[in-house]
């Protein structure tokens, strides 16, 4: 195992710069350059054709939708959008690579230069894009008989092209610096913007656990008080967002302990291993590999109408920075209440749902990230998949509104929701839960209260209002909890006054 | 009978078996049997796909029976370049690595030639993946010159210009990426024409350079030539540098044959020192018909002509190294060295160092060093700005002129073995034609005489401004007409129909099949 500086001990003598490739498979309806279905999966090698086989004499044409795709991705990301480029060939030999070359861009990416802002604990940081550029997947190896899945040891390998020629957009920030003790977490609050902003642009479905998108994690420490960048390590197979956040500390540990003592980091790709929360290195990159770029010589330049491109622009849909701000204005939840929301994954969506079904902001908001959450968290399911849907939500709160029910009456609305008793309304009638708010049942409680606890009904007599809570406590309880509270306080005071 | 059909042209076969005077199925059996017949001394063929020829000429028979009506050139049989995919024949691109491999699917040209009822006799030889000019780089063997039997045919479409030559096919289809269609029609005394780049689709054609590379028509007169043409021409959106325009009126241009006022420019740059004086007499007297045609006569200068050669030895193998990459045994080919106890890529290196050509390998080692980092401006970077200055010297010229001609090819056709210890004395056979490749514009090689010296065909090159391809036609038929005398293929038909059986008896089943016994 590797040897580890403590993070204060890296954070007072490092200040971590951080560099994120992340690679995006589009959803379109066909491959990168042919038409085969895209749909990921399927039987080995069924989703295949002469092209993205790369068969003697095949050639690619360009995925205008892909296109398209890209340059909508960029434009979110406040990109230039390149008037005229191409692809290029990246030359290499794998047996994942049907034609030993991956048909990519290199140095004309269709998009380059923007920026955006992601929010860590209520600190904003922007980061800079070096590029967004287009690129085919490669197939699937897997190697069989060496129990380890991996290469080494193994009988032999098998190949599945279905995902070859799968349409990749490659975003590319430029060195991020100047984050501090919060640059794991601004990595994974990066991933987390652009896995949404895929989802709100309709591109990816952007799941990380399915490969939708992959981040290579590149970072390095350069002394604190210098400019000059370190040594950095590009750490692959991060496939969520929590180990994005996990592989960049532990890098930053890792890469402390050897600076800190003096010695040297080696550049090099590493590999994150999800379960023992480590990383091991993987192929060296002191010995860079020459892939021989050069244009695409089947592929006829790339030169989007600038028209079009505007028109692109203009139809963008709103983008989740943006939706946030409009949402936590509207909803007029605190910056604390609003990172809390944005803290709990899926809860933006489910809380304007519940508010659109007619619940009051601050009670959806409370529903979603307390009791259900509470449950969603014991039944380890996320937050959408509780079995509670934002209208039932709203038709609670209704409930409650209405004096039908108390918050604590509602719980037990919602545990005849999840058994699947039907709506809110129909769980109150026939769980028998709605609130007793009739004076005539309410007053005989009242009454028996005030006789079985004589002291405190003299306490109140004398003024002291706040005991009546041991009152309206006593009546609760014999009422079952269903008793309207303030209808008891009242008769209370009423009766002792 | 049979030596009528073997030496008649292709528009007159296709008008005949139109008429119904002749079936499809009767000519494809006398062009089978004369292979059958020469095959063993020419060796124009490494696959010949008799049952597949004669199904499909059958078809052809049935649909004109049926009163449908077909192009010009249906039933015509053909000899196809053996680097077109044909679905389910074999195809080797002349090379050991790919012997035995039958792709799952047909290239463009493939399709467009069966649709139109042309009937593929079967697969023609050629220098390894395309990369020679004499056929002796191909895996399974030279082809030999019928004007010459110790001679070469041209490379690297030497098995389709010997086809035509020893009449073993009316039809064929070539590539030309640095003058294999044009160089082989020169030395076999036939018409061959590269297209403008993206006039033909590349799909399905087994690359070399993909931004040279390009699929063209072959036969023994100008008509033909421009029928085939008109075939195989025109957008395919399954080819992104195929241009969507309409395809130049070729065959108007190759029927008319007027040049009245036509401006011809002589390139100044392509004569001289290393011309054969044979080739220099004969190119000179097939000017001097034009002009007597009514061609108003200039000389061009393209002063960057001299620097084509090399650029094109750096762009060519470069895009080499890449496009012959996936030949890593994984897919289909050969595969070398698989025993159990070698790793993927020690199979791939054996199976690379098996399976190709000494030519094949030197151009995939310079094009590896070319695009190499450190190297990339120095030599591909370079050789992208001779290009561009290729292609203005053309602009330039074709300001002047309408067309620019030149002798196709230095010399007649050299013997077999006299060029092959020398690369570059080989590559120098390109020296008129790779000029067209670099700017992608319309070029062609007609017959214009036998040199005094050794008795051999010359070829004439016109070369035409991009999509202008049917000036090409048009100069070509104007030589063709003022020559006289005939077809110049005509003078050893003698020699090669001599003995045809009169019924134009049909092959045996078991058609050789050189590829796969090799």
């Amino acid at each position: 195992m590797d040897d580890l500086l403590t993070y204060d001990a890296v954070l007072a003598r490092f200040d971590p710069v951080l560099g994120l490739e992340v690679h995006v498979e589009l959803n379109t309806a066909s491959k990168m350059f042919c038409g085969c279905d895209n749909t990921p999966g399927g039987e080995p090698n069924t989703t295949t054709c002469p092209v993205c086989l790369g068969l003697p004499g095949s050639l690619p044409v360009v995925n205008a939708h892909a296109v398209e795709s890209a340059i909508r991705i960029g434009l979110a990301l406040n990109c230039q959008v390149a008037p005229w480029c191409r692809f290029a060939r990246k030359n290499y030999f794998y047996p994942d690579m049907t034609k030993d070359f991956q048909t990519s861009q290199y140095d004309e990416p269709i998009c380059f230069d923007g920026w955006v802002d992601v929010e860590v604990e209520g600190e904003t940081f922007r980061i800079e894009i070096e590029r967004v550029h287009m690129e085919e997947d490669a197939g699937k190896l897997s190697h069989v008989g060496g129990g380890t899945g991996r290469i080494v040891g193994a009988e032999y390998s098998l190949v599945d092209y279905n995902r070859a020629g799968t349409p990749l957009m490659e975003i590319v920030t430029r060195p991020v610096r100047g984050l501090g003790a919060k640059a794991p977490a601004v990595g994974r609050a990066y991933m987390a913007m652009l896995r949404d902003l895929m989802r709100a642009l309709g591109v990816s479905d952007a799941r990380m656990e399915a490969g939708n998108m992959r981040c290579d994690a590149n970072v390095s420490l350069m002394p604190t008080g210098t400019a000059e960048l370190g040594t950095r390590t590009e750490t692959k197979n991060v496939n969520s967002l929590r180990s994005v956040e996990a592989a960049l500390t532990y890098e930053m540990r890792r890469q402390g302990a050897i600076l800190a003592e003096g010695g040297r980091v080696v550049q090099e790709t590493r590999h994150w291993h999800e379960d023992g929360e480590y990383t091991s290195p993987g192929r060296n990159k002191e010995q860079a590999e020459d892939y021989r770029y050069f244009p695409e010589p089947d592929l006829v330049p790339i030169a989007p109408d600038p028209a079009w491109v505007e028109e692109l622009r203009a139809s963008l849909p709103e983008l989740p920075a943006r939706r946030r701000a409009r949402l936590q204005e509207a909803w007029g939840f605190s910056d604390l209440e609003m990172r809390d929301v944005l803290g709990n994954e899926g809860s933006l969506d489910l809380i304007e749902a519940t508010v659109a079904a007619g619940a009051p902001p601050a009670a959806a908001r409370k529903w979603w990230l307390g009791e259900l959450a509470r449950r969603a968290n014991e039944a380890g399911v996320e937050l959408g998949a509780v079995g509670v849907t934002p209208e039932q939500v709203a038709q609670v709160q209704g409930l409650v509104d209405a004096g039908t029910v108390n918050d604590k009456l509602a719980r037990s609305v919602f545990d005849g929701v999840l058994a699947g008793e039907g709506s809110p309304e129909e769980v109150v009638a026939s769980r028998g839960l709605a609130v007793v708010s009739d004076d005539g049942a309410l007053g005989e409680a009242v009454d028996a209260a005030i006789a079985a606890n004589p002291d405190v009904a003299d306490k109140i007599r004398a003024g002291k209002v706040q005991a009546a809570g041991a009152l309206i406590g006593a009546v609760m309880k014999q009422m079952k909890g269903k008793a309207d509270a303030a209808r008891v306080r009242e008769l209370l005071l009423e009766r002792l006054s | 009978m049979s030596a009528a059909i073997l030496t008649a042209t292709a528009s007159d076969l296709g008008r005949r078996i139109a008429a119904r005077e002749l079936t499809s199925v009767e000519v494809t059996r006398v062009f089978l049997g004369q292979i059958k017949r020469v095959d063993a001394d020419v060796h124009a063929f490494l696959h010949v796909d008799a049952e597949g020829a004669l199904a499909q000429a059958a078809a052809v028979d049935a649909r004109l029976d049926a009163g449908e009506e077909l192009g010009p050139l249906a039933g015509v049989p053909l000899a196809l370049k053996d680097l077109f995919c044909q679905e389910g024949v074999p195809t080797t691109a002349g090379s050991q690595i790919l012997a035995g491999w039958r792709p799952p699917y047909s290239a463009t040209v493939t399709q467009r030639l069966l649709d139109a009822g042309i009937v593929i006799l079967g697969k023609t030889n050629l220098d390894e993946f395309a990369m020679g000019s004499s056929t002796e780089n191909s895996a399974f063997g030279a082809t030999h010159n019928p004007w010459d039997l110790d001679r070469i045919p041209g490379g690297s479409g030497g098995g389709s210009s010997a086809a035509l030559a020893a009449f073993e096919a009316p039809l064929a289809i070539g590539t030309d990426t640095g003058g294999s269609i044009r160089q082989p029609a020169s030395v076999t005394g036939t018409v061959g024409v590269k297209p403008t780049y993206g006039g033909t689709s590349r799909y399905g054609v087994i690359a070399m350079a993909s931004s040279l590379d390009q699929p063209g028509p072959c036969a023994r007169t100008v008509l033909d030539a421009a029928l085939l043409h008109a075939v195989i021409a025109g957008h395919d959106p399954m080819d992104s540098t195929s241009i969507d325009a309409p395809v130049p009126p070729v065959v108007d241009a190759a029927r008319s044959g007027d040049v009245r006022g036509l401006r011809v420019g002589v390139v100044r740059e392509l004569s001289g020192e290393g011309y054969a004086p044979g080739v220099e007499q004969r190119f000179g007297e097939a000017v001097a018909l034009l002009a007597q045609a009514g061609a108003e006569i200039v000389e061009v200068s393209c002063p960057h002509f001299g620097y084509a050669l090399g650029a094109y030895y750096l762009i060519m193998p470069s895009e080499v190294s890449s496009n012959l990459a996936r030949y890593d045994a994984m897919r289909y080919g050969l595969r070398a060295g698989d025993d159990g106890t070698r790793s993927a890529e020690e199979v791939m290196n054996l199976t690379r160092g098996e399976g190709f050509g000494d030519e094949v390998k030197r151009r995939v080692i310079i094009g590896t060093y070319a695009l190499s980092s450190g190297y990339y401006d120095a030599y591909y970077g370079s050789a992208q700005k001779v290009r561009r200055l290729i292609a203005s010297d053309f602009d330039a010229a074709f300001e002047q002129v309408d067309v620019l001609v030149s002798p196709s090819t230095p010399t007649t056709a050299f013997r077999l073995g006299e060029r092959t210890a020398d690369p570059l004395a080989m590559y120098a056979s390109d020296l008129c034609t790779i000029p067209s490749n670099m700017a992608g514009n319309a070029s062609g090689s007609f017959p214009c005489g036998l040199a005094p010296e050794d008795g051999l065909p010359v070829g004439f090159q016109v070369m035409a401004p991009p999509l202008a391809d049917d000036r090409v036609y048009r100069v070509g038929a104007a030589l063709e007409r003022a020559l006289g005398g005939g077809v110049l293929t005509d003078r050893i038909a003698e020699r090669w129909t001599a003995g045809a059986a009169p019924d134009g008896s049909a092959p045996d089943d078991t058609a050789r099949d050189r590829a796969e016994e090799a």
